[in-house]
């Protein structure tokens, strides 16, 4: 049989309910009252994520994440939990930090888009060790149908058409269904909502109660913010509630989205974060260098995630504030 | 390198929409917006629109994407002025390509749940190759990549032959338009959608492309050469888009 033989069933495994109900009757209940959120990222981590919680993560994999928040996940030791890797690429790498590291099994399914690489820079020794060890489900989507997901989480509508996965083994290992358009009788592949039972999203400003700006490219976080069931947001500075009313077109989330509002200047360090700083290319190197000897990567943990108290320590593991400088400078072509 | 990101660049016409990944692809973007196609429009995945690249990027979402852009937006934006048909082409890669433009980036071998080799998978490439008039691709040649059978489907080029796309639901009209290699240039043929060499570069023969293709290629006629890079093709690739020869370094 041909791979794409059999092209009117997927069979990868829906790991959240796309039931719209449901998620009303969550969204109903959920405390929507303008009040202070702000909070360290340990008390965020210990109170919205759970074990075996679904997570979302925003950004783009090494733009704008939201390292401090993730780091704190994998400290934390939590455990089962599902993703949506939606080019997922250094936030997958420290997440799975918790795989195959004796700390138990952080990672246990993934609705895969995009993991395991670092675009341009490679692949990533220690999550392909942890992908090809058969011990976390995958389920394959594209970074499009991915988005639809939680674009139709966000409208609160069960499903999504679109034309892509069409014919592919994509599709075949998705859990997309096959329908047609009661229209024009065309063939669609109807794209399930995913409500994430949490998010992490790093932002450039917020105010205490949650409205947040994002500058520079959205990814798809506009519509991950609106599908999270609860919402961690980290920012590269609070700002008044007054600044935010003297140009509400600026807010890109409101805060009825938001769970936890966490002050992390730095915060997608080493990603990029535009108008702010440039990817630490020589951190991400040193990285995936230390993955492909699981000693060194094991020493190199502990130095980096697992033995420092918070991501400032990080920070300074890593050149501090004249790195930061030199990364400020590189971002703005100065 | 050089060859193969000048003959990609000429393939792009003035005017065109097109989105583009990091690395060689970009280069060959960047250089045909700075010589024959000025008013291309690169566009990115992550949301990036009508840059000014100062610098080649490094991820299809940093900020060198929209570094002085004309648009900063989502993916969902991007991907949909695919689906609209707005956009020509797309660059894509892939770990093997078979003789139909079939791409696999997911994985080599073994189950689905327990790969021998895990790769990335799709990103945007099932959606791209899926939703752009023509798809481009641009990879080293040799038998590893060129492949008989793709071991997965991440992204369809024409399945398993004429109107495969079609069937499957895919917008009609779409599909692999060219691929570019460090030895020739290959298109499909009209009627079997079969993988074709169209031109040889230089000092290179059609044994040597068919010896490093694990199943048989066919020849348009006549068979071409192509055109080497001319001086102001390679000043502009060496000085404005590449000086840091992280692209045109590699071998």
């Amino acid at each position: 049989m041909t791979p794409h033989e059999d092209q009117q069933h997927s069979e990868g495994e829906l790991f959240t309910s796309p039931d719209c109900d449901a998620a009303r009757e969550y969204f109903r209940a959920k405390p929507k009252g303008m009040v202070d959120k702000v909070m360290s990222v340990t008390d965020a981590v210990s109170r919205f994520v759970g074990d075996g919680d679904y997570l979302a993560s925003g950004g783009f994999g090494g733009d704008r994440i939201a390292t401090a928040v993730l780091h704190e996940i994998v400290r934390q030791k939590k455990q089962n939990l599902g993703l949506a890797g939606h080019t997922a690429t250094h936030d997958f790498q420290i997440l799975c930090a918790g795989n195959q590291t004796g700390r138990g099994q952080l990672l246990d399914r993934v609705d895969s888009a995009y993991i395991v690489g670092l675009e341009a820079r490679g692949l990533s020794p220690h999550a392909r060790r942890v992908m090809q060890s058969g011990t976390v489900s995958v389920c394959e989507w594209s970074n499009y149908t991915l988005a639809l997901r939680f674009q139709a989480a966000a409208m609160g509508v069960p499903f999504l058409p679109a034309r892509s996965l069409a014919g592919s083994d994509t599709f075949r290992h998705s859990a997309a269904k096959r329908i047609e358009c009661p229209f024009t009788g065309e063939s669609l592949i109807a794209i399930p909502a995913l409500w994430p039972d949490v998010a992490v999203i790093h932002v450039h400003e917020s105010d205490r109660y949650g409205n947040c700006r994002i500058r520079g490219t959205s990814v798809s976080d506009w519509h991950v913010a609106r599908a999270a069931k609860k919402l961690i947001i980290s920012c590269e500075r609070l700002i008044e509630n007054e600044e935010v009313r003297r140009d509400p077109t600026s807010t890109t989330i409101p805060f009825y989205c938001v769970d936890a509002v966490c002050e992390v200047p730095s915060g997608s360090y080493p990603g990029n974060m535009p108008y702010e700083y440039f990817s630490d290319e020589d951190h991400l190197r040193e990285w995936l260098t230390a993955e492909s000897d699981t000693d060194t990567h094991r020493e190199f943990l502990n130095r980096m995630l697992f033995g420092v108290r918070e991501f400032s320590e990080y920070l300074e593991q890593c050149g501090g504030a004249v790195r930061l400088e030199e990364l400020r400078n590189e971002e703005l072509m100065v | 390198m050089e060859m193969m990101i000048c003959a990609a660049s000429r393939l792009i016409d003035d005017g065109a929409m097109v989105v583009v990944g990091t690395g060689a692809p970009c280069a060959a973007s960047m250089l045909a917006q700075k010589t024959s196609a000025p008013n291309s429009t690169l566009m990115f995945e992550a949301g990036g629109i009508g840059p000014l690249l100062p610098k080649m990027p490094i991820s299809v979402g940093d900020s060198r994407t929209f570094y002085q852009g004309l648009m900063a937006t989502s993916m969902g934006d991007v991907m949909e002025t695919c689906q609209r048909g707005l956009v020509d082409y797309t660059f894509l890669g892939g770990a093997q390509i078979d003789m139909f433009g079939n791409l696999n980036s997911t994985r080599i071998g073994g189950d689905h749940q327990q790969p021998k080799v895990r790769l990335p998978g799709s990103g945007g490439a099932n959606d791209l190759g899926s939703l752009c008039w023509r798809i481009l691709v641009i990879t080293p040649h040799d038998r590893r990549r060129f492949t008989e059978r793709v071991d997965f489907i991440t992204t369809p080029g024409f399945l398993d032959g004429p109107g495969a796309r079609e069937k499957a639901g895919l917008p009609p009209g779409t599909g692999p338009y060219k691929v570019i290699t460090n030895l020739a240039v290959m298109g499909f043929d009209e009627e079997s959608k079969r993988m074709q060499v169209e031109s040889l570069h230089s000092n290179v023969t059609l044994d040597e492309v068919q010896d490093n293709t694990g199943f048989e290629l066919l020849v348009k006629e006549p068979l071409e050469l192509t055109p080497t890079p001319n001086d102001e093709q390679l000043r502009v690739l060496r000085e404005e888009v590449d000086p840091q020869r992280y692209i045109i370094g590699r071998s």
